[in-house]
């Protein structure tokens, strides 16, 4: 059992502070991604898990004990660095074994286990070369290889990827995602790659300026946002926001302009004449022809994705997009009206930028967990 | 900087081989007086072409200056030197640079500070230890009232003595406790990347076990670039052994080299034996030679340092 439990972890660097109380309940096997941009403190976090970083305040528990003041290699973790760390004097061999070499494992279950784990990241044929003569995916795998002979309980990535090529990148991707079901052992993954958290995570950990601004599944985040921050954060072109006033005579929120962007019933009821800021994923607006939807904005350009389309629209001084499968025509300039869906309306509150959820239908399946 | 003027050309090659002409023409000078007779050595105007006696010279002057012994002497000195200075480099610079704790600043400031106190300036205090290396103790056990209690209580004098004259030890400490080797050390461990430390450490290696199994291998070429410095240093040393070595059985080449270079006191107005002294200078000059072109792969690779 390898869950992980933090109780109001703080870090600080003198006077500063970069962490501000982080609590978080890590389950046994689960996936963690910890997302967020640079700076966010989101590798410190990582670092004091691993024990590579002193607890400013709080406490971390791994299986239960409390790990606060115990050396890393007392902790059971093992971890995979972003510029890899491989010992560039040693061959694969000795990088992988260097652990179970410490540990004073004999010589002949060492490279049995060794060949074992390299076949198993497909490094067999390459166990006396250097890093140095290693090509960045293959060094990744060692990389890999050596945290995973250790058996670990728990498994500690560190933007790992970040310095692979984009196709190399999926693809390592999956390998860890394979990795981590065949092992089982519990994983926190820190990135700044949406796309990568999404993909891999059981669920996410959004940080933002050393606070955790949400936990959830990927579906959850991407569905209801718990910020303004975490919306405009997750979802690749970014969300478009608005500000505006719930009005419940309408049912609507009326946005600069006069605009009115129809709300359910419920919804404005609960929040009538607040002022909010307003969120609509660009995939959840559907294009119209003017005048017919709920707003009519001004085309600007469009960019090609293969797959649909990006149109970049300006409506009363604010830009917004809108993705669509569909592939149209327009002239730079062309009234082109945008269809909202109620349903996908996010609303935040205009000060704190936190989610409003008064009135909300949960259109959400109830995660497992709210189940039991 | 690329420039493409022939001028330019010429006037660095002139340059260059002004230079080089400057550094040769003195050996060549030692190679053919050691090379000619003594008549011929004193002859005027001189003759600057070799002649046919360097065996000869040679021979004699190792065994004038009794080179067998010295040379022995000197091997003992310079490897002392290098194995000493490697081993304690190693180790302060690895407390100073991976150990974070208060006065790591404070301690390496005063190991830097010694480059600016080279052996020839502490000479005097130096010799005083050298004659009793127990003697800072002995007065700190004078000035805390401990030898005077100990005398008043059990009768018994405390004198500590460690005199480190003529010998081994004595020769090779001082040399040893300087900061090049350190600082060198230093600059090395501090582009060792922090990730390379946190992953041994995840490994569950501690700080020895690093040091044997990371840094260690890691910092050969520079080990090989402090050994080949040192060896040339502990090899030239002159004033030091001058000053504490009276026993002609623990001389050194560099000081007995001096012996043969002729002045009133060897000679005693006689003609000065220029061919021997030309000779035994360049049986002194052969040892370092060897060990730089020896080394010389290494030595550059470990200066520069930019395998990673």
């Amino acid at each position: 059992m390898a869950d992980i439990v933090m109780r109001d972890v703080r870090k600080a660097y003198a006077k500063t502070q970069v962490v501000h109380g982080v609590d978080l309940e890590i389950k046994d096997g689960e996936f963690i991604v910890i997302l967020g941009p640079s700076g966010c403190g989101k590798s410190t976090l990582l670092r004091m898990i691993a024990g590579l970083e002193d607890i400013s305040s709080g406490e971390i528990s791994i299986g239960g004990r409390i790990v606060n003041d115990l050396e890393p290699r007392e902790r059971g973790c093992a971890m995979v660095f972003q510029n890899y760390a491989l010992y560039p004097h040693m061959s694969v061999a000795g990088n992988i074994g260097y652990a179970l070499k410490v540990a004073g494992v004999p010589r002949a279950e060492r490279d049995m286990r060794v060949a074992a784990v390299a076949r198993s990241v497909g490094l067999q044929d390459f166990l006396d070369r250097k890093p140095g003569a290693l090509s960045g995916g293959q060094r990744q795998r060692v990389a890999m290889a050596r945290a995973i002979i250790r058996e670990p309980q728990v498994f500690l990535f560190d933007e790992p990827l970040s310095n692979l090529d984009a196709k190399l990148r999926v693809q390592m991707r999956h390998e860890i995602r394979r990795i981590h079901s065949r092992i089982g052992a519990t994983s926190v993954f820190v990135t700044h790659d949406q796309h990568e958290g999404m993909t891999l995570a059981d669920r996410m950990v959004i940080m933002n300026k050393g606070t955790v601004d949400q936990i959830g599944t990927p579906e959850e985040i991407y569905d209801r946002p718990a910020s303004v921050y975490v919306a405009g954060f997750i979802g690749s072109p970014a969300m478009n926001f608005m500000q505006g006033t719930v009005n419940a005579l309408a049912s609507a929120v009326i946005v600069e302009g006069g605009a009115q962007i129809e709300i359910s019933a419920p919804r404005a009821e609960a929040l009538n004449g607040q002022s909010v800021q307003l969120g609509v994923r660009p995939e959840s607006i559907a294009l119209l022809p003017p005048h017919s939807g709920t707003i009519t904005a001004t085309f600007e350009f469009a960019e090609e994705l293969g797959s649909g389309r990006l149109y970049h629209l300006e409506f009363n001084g604010h830009a917004i997009t809108v993705v669509s499968p569909q592939k149209k025509q327009f002239g730079e300039g062309q009234e082109v009206g945008l269809g909202f869906d109620a349903a996908q309306v996010h609303l935040f509150d205009h000060r704190s930028e936190l989610r409003l959820s008064a009135g909300e239908q949960s259109q959400i399946v109830p995660s497992l967990e709210a189940a039991q | 900087m690329i420039e493409r003027t022939p001028v330019l050309n010429i006037v660095t090659h002139a340059i260059l081989f002004a230079g080089l002409a400057i550094l040769v023409i003195p050996i060549y000078l030692v190679v053919v007086a050691a090379s000619q007779t003594l008549p011929d050595v004193m002859a005027i105007p001189a003759k600057l072409l070799p002649g046919d006696q360097l065996v000869v010279n040679l021979k004699a002057a190792w065994q004038e200056a009794e080179f067998s012994t010295k040379f022995g002497n000197t091997l003992i000195l310079a490897s002392g030197v290098v194995v000493g200075k490697i081993v304690l480099a190693a180790l302060t610079a690895f407390g100073i640079v991976f150990f974070n704790h208060r006065l790591r600043m404070p301690i390496f400031w005063m190991v830097f500070i010694t480059l600016m106190l080279p052996l020839e300036v502490r000479i005097v205090p130096t010799y005083a230890v050298a004659a009793n290396a127990l003697s800072p103790f002995q007065a700190i056990l004078d000035w805390t009232g401990v030898s005077w209690l100990v005398q008043r209580t059990t009768g018994i004098e405390v004198a500590l003595n460690w005199n480190l004259l003529n010998s081994y030890t004595g020769l090779i400490m001082p040399l040893v406790a300087t900061a090049t080797g350190t600082f060198l050390y230093r600059q090395f461990f501090l582009t060792i990347p922090d990730e390379l430390v946190e992953a041994a450490k995840m490994d569950g290696a501690g700080p020895l076990r690093f040091l044997r199994d990371i840094l260690i291998p890691l910092s050969v070429t520079n080990m090989a670039a402090l050994a080949t410095i040192m060896f040339v240093v502990g090899w030239n040393q002159y004033l030091w052994p001058l000053l504490i070595i009276t026993d002609p059985a623990y001389g050194v080449a560099a000081v007995e080299l001096s012996r043969l270079v002729p002045n009133m006191n060897t000679t005693g107005g006689d003609v000065p034996n220029w061919h021997w002294a030309m000779a035994g200078t360049l049986i002194v000059m052969l040892p370092p030679v060897v060990v730089v072109i020896l080394m010389q792969r290494w030595f550059v690779r470990g200066l520069i340092n930019t395998e990673k």
